[in-house]
């Protein structure tokens, strides 16, 4: 997992409110490998939708990208994904990059059949042959593990929400994309139906070739199938590293805390942290580093200067002054 | 050990229908089960499996169609007004939504002391200004005089979830139903939400029905309780929590807690899966015959699954199960002079 297919370089987006401007992403930098899955965890208004949204620019109209950087590498070729042309944004979509949005399943267009979903998709890219497209679409909807003969011609109201999730997954890979964005895929969903879409990606993973960056607020989605997670906090990325390293020698004290507040359901009783105070508001951010008034290792340091993310590990960055006497406290 | 303290609350073949596009369906299905004083029982399984169904018909909010609920013995919808009226404030519902459940035009001072000078728990409002500053302290909203003044929209999620608690806790009730309490909350504010309630099963030795999707929560607030798992408006499974999530009987909760992912790279990806036979959950409208998880279990017996209803059965000290075949391996286990304790569960 060398070769990179996105680079994100300090990237800001914002939202003009009443109250004052929403800092929803904020100089977030990363870069994808071929192949590789990432994880974006984070609480609920940390800003992970927004910065899904700037990858595929189908942020709302009222956004500003303030600053930054999406390069997308394909066969040696570089795209701008922020200089792109509305006709080659088309086609980047869902050829390049597709996301499957957060709640999409709940959002389907009622009166149109699977089958038309993956017919208008195929024509409005340029896909012909309709025996072609019927046979990459019965091959995908396998390998989510749905029944083509009866999926195929269903009106979504016929579907499960877990079904329709992976109709959603099927439908993002038509075009055989580079990447795949997942905006919180088992959010909402129950147990076991949460279990049949972890391991229908795990399965596509092995199968198709492709890189899969999903967002979610659930830890245990990123514990199960990310290769490397980024935590997020207030619009930025704090930490960032392999994924046994971020749950097990995190050095942010943000991800320390938030890996240690939620229980597992395996074996006994574990001490769980609770993280004192709220999460911050996006519009009057504290000043210095956006977590030092809820973090047990802040100095005035912390208060007075944002943090850049820097090495900790061994392919593990963390944005912390006190990395050091956090590690050591735990 | 809670078996020789009184039951508070018990569901006594407890049912409720519902018409759904014109057909009577069972959302809540011959539910048997006692609470004992300062108890913390949970009520765990998928959405509309009827955990709300159960939680509001004991809280006296809806009636059961079949079977009671009884109150130190009493059946409450036998209940002269006043007794009724009572009981109603003795068992109080959390629920979910802070938002839907408070009112947002009035101040957390006027949310909290209403209930105290309606039911004339304060006498005067310097009482009442003196209770809510003591109920705050108890839900962790402190310095108390910093929350009297604010609306519910000048609070976070979690802080709102606490005005709930402490307006459940305003006519000092004996058991708390709290329906999904902290799944609204984030994350990284949900521990202290649940010490906070755990906090107060000691001091005030009050009840819990704790309500939840999510086994893990129930793990960590009920460990030294009870769990209660339904599937499909029936219980198929009570046990104490750690032989419940450590040793499970039933193929449902051997299914679920198996399939639960988990914060934890190790332990997730290395949990040994039970494979069900189908990912369909049927319809409340159109149950299977027999056991309604017969088509989806991988231990089904074709002849017995699918033709009885299998019936909730002592397996060993404290557990029950409704599965046939694992009370029938566990009646063989006891006439073949096994242990009397549990055999260990499938994996
Ligand atoms: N269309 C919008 N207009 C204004 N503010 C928005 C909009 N969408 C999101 N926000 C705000 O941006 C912040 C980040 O939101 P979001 O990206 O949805 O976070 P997450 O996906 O992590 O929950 C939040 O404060 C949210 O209220
Ligand atoms: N007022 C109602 N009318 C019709 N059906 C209902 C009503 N309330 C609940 N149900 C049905 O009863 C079943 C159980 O619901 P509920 O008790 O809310 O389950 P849970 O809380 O476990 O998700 C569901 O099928 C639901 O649709
Ligand atoms: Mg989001
Ligand atoms: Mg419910």
């Amino acid at each position: 997992m060398t070769k990179t297919v996105l680079e994100v370089k300090n990237l800001w987006v914002e939202y003009p409110a009443r109250r004052g401007v929403v800092q929803a992403v904020r100089g977030v930098s990363f870069d994808l490998c071929q192949g590789e899955t990432l994880a974006f965890i984070g609480e609920s208004g940390s800003g992970k939708t927004t910065l899904g949204l700037a990858l595929v620019r189908l942020l709302p109209k009222s956004a500003r990208v303030r600053q930054g950087n999406i390069l997308f590498y394909q066969n040696g070729r570089v795209q701008d994904v922020l200089a792109l042309s509305q006709e080659d944004l088309r086609q980047f979509r869902w050829r390049d990059c597709a996301m499957v949005f957060q709640g999409a399943q709940n959002s389907f267009n009622p009166v149109l059949r699977v089958e038309s979903q993956f017919y208008d998709t195929a024509r409005a890219h340029g896909m012909t042959g309709t025996a072609h497209v019927k046979q990459r679409a019965i091959d995908l909807l396998r390998m989510v593990q749905l029944d083509p003969n009866r999926v195929f011609r269903s009106f979504p109201h016929e579907l499960s929400g877990g079904m329709r999730q992976r109709v959603l997954i099927a439908l993002g890979l038509l075009l055989q994309p580079q990447v795949i964005i997942l905006d919180e895929p088992t959010t909402a969903l129950d147990i076991l139906t949460q279990r049949s879409i972890i391991e229908v990606l795990r399965k596509l993973k092995k199968e198709l070739d492709f890189s899969l960056i999903f967002i979610s607020h659930d830890l245990s989605l990123a514990a199960e199938l990310a290769d490397r997670v980024a935590t997020v906090y207030a619009g930025t990325i704090v930490e960032i590293g392999g994924v046994y390293d971020i749950f097990e020698r995190a050095r942010h004290p943000y991800t320390q805390a938030l890996t240690h507040s939620v229980p597992t359901v395996t074996g006994d009783l574990r001490d769980l942290t609770s993280i004192p105070g709220s999460p911050p508001d996006l519009i009057v951010l504290p000043p210095g580093c956006a977590f030092h008034p809820r973090c047990p290792f802040a100095t005035q340091r912390c208060k007075e200067q944002e943090p850049p993310l820097e090495p900790v590990g061994e392919g593990q960055f963390a944005a912390c002054w006190n990395w050091r006497e956090a590690m050591n406290k735990t | 050990m809670p078996d020789k303290r009184q039951p508070v609350v018990e569901l006594v073949h407890l049912s409720r229908t519902f018409e759904q596009r014109g057909m009577l369906v069972k959302a809540v299905d011959d539910v048997t089960l006692a609470v004992n004083e300062g108890e913390v029982v949970c009520l765990v399984g998928e959405s509309g499996c009827g955990k709300t169904t159960t939680g509001k018909m004991i809280a006296g909010l809806i009636r059961p169609s079949g079977g009671e609920i009884r109150y130190n013995g009493q059946d409450i919808w036998r209940m002269d007004a006043a007794q009724f009226r009572k009981y109603r404030m003795a068992v109080q519902l959390i629920h979910q939504d802070p938002y839907a459940s408070l009112n947002p035009a009035h101040s957390v001072f006027r949310i909290l002391s209403a209930p105290l000078l309606e039911h004339k728990i304060a006498s005067n409002p310097q009482a009442a200004r003196d209770r809510v500053r003591e109920l705050l302290m108890m839900v962790d909203l402190t310095p108390p005089d910093d929350f009297l003044d604010k609306y519910p929209h000048q609070l976070s999620g979690g802080q709102r979830q606490r005005v709930s608690v402490a307006r459940a806790l305003t006519v000092v009730p004996s058991v708390i139903v709290a329906d999904e309490a902290v799944s609204m909350v984030d994350v990284s504010i949900r521990v202290s939400l649940l010490n906070t309630l755990r906090k107060l099963k000691e001091r005030l030795g009050v009840t819990y029905v704790f309500i939840t999707h999510d086994l893990a929560v129930a793990k960590h607030f009920a460990w030294e309780g009870r769990v209660a798992v339904m599937y499909l408006g029936r219980m198929v499974e009570v046990a104490h929590t750690p032989q419940l999530v450590n040793h499970p009987q039933h193929p449902y909760t051997q299914a679920l807690l198996s399939a639960i992912p988990e914060p934890d790279p190790r332990i997730t990806r290395t949990k040994e899966r039970v494979q069900l036979r189908s990912l369909d959950v049927p319809s409340l409208l159109n149950l299977p015959p027999g056991c309604s998880f017969h088509p989806r279990c991988p231990r089904f017996e074709a002849g017995l699954c699918d033709v009885m209803v299998p019936e909730l059965m002592e397996v060993g000290t404290a557990t029950r199960v409704a599965c046939h075949v694992v009370t029938r391996e566990a009646a063989h286990a006891l006439r073949d002079g096994h242990t009397t304790s549990l055999p260990p569960a499938a994996p």
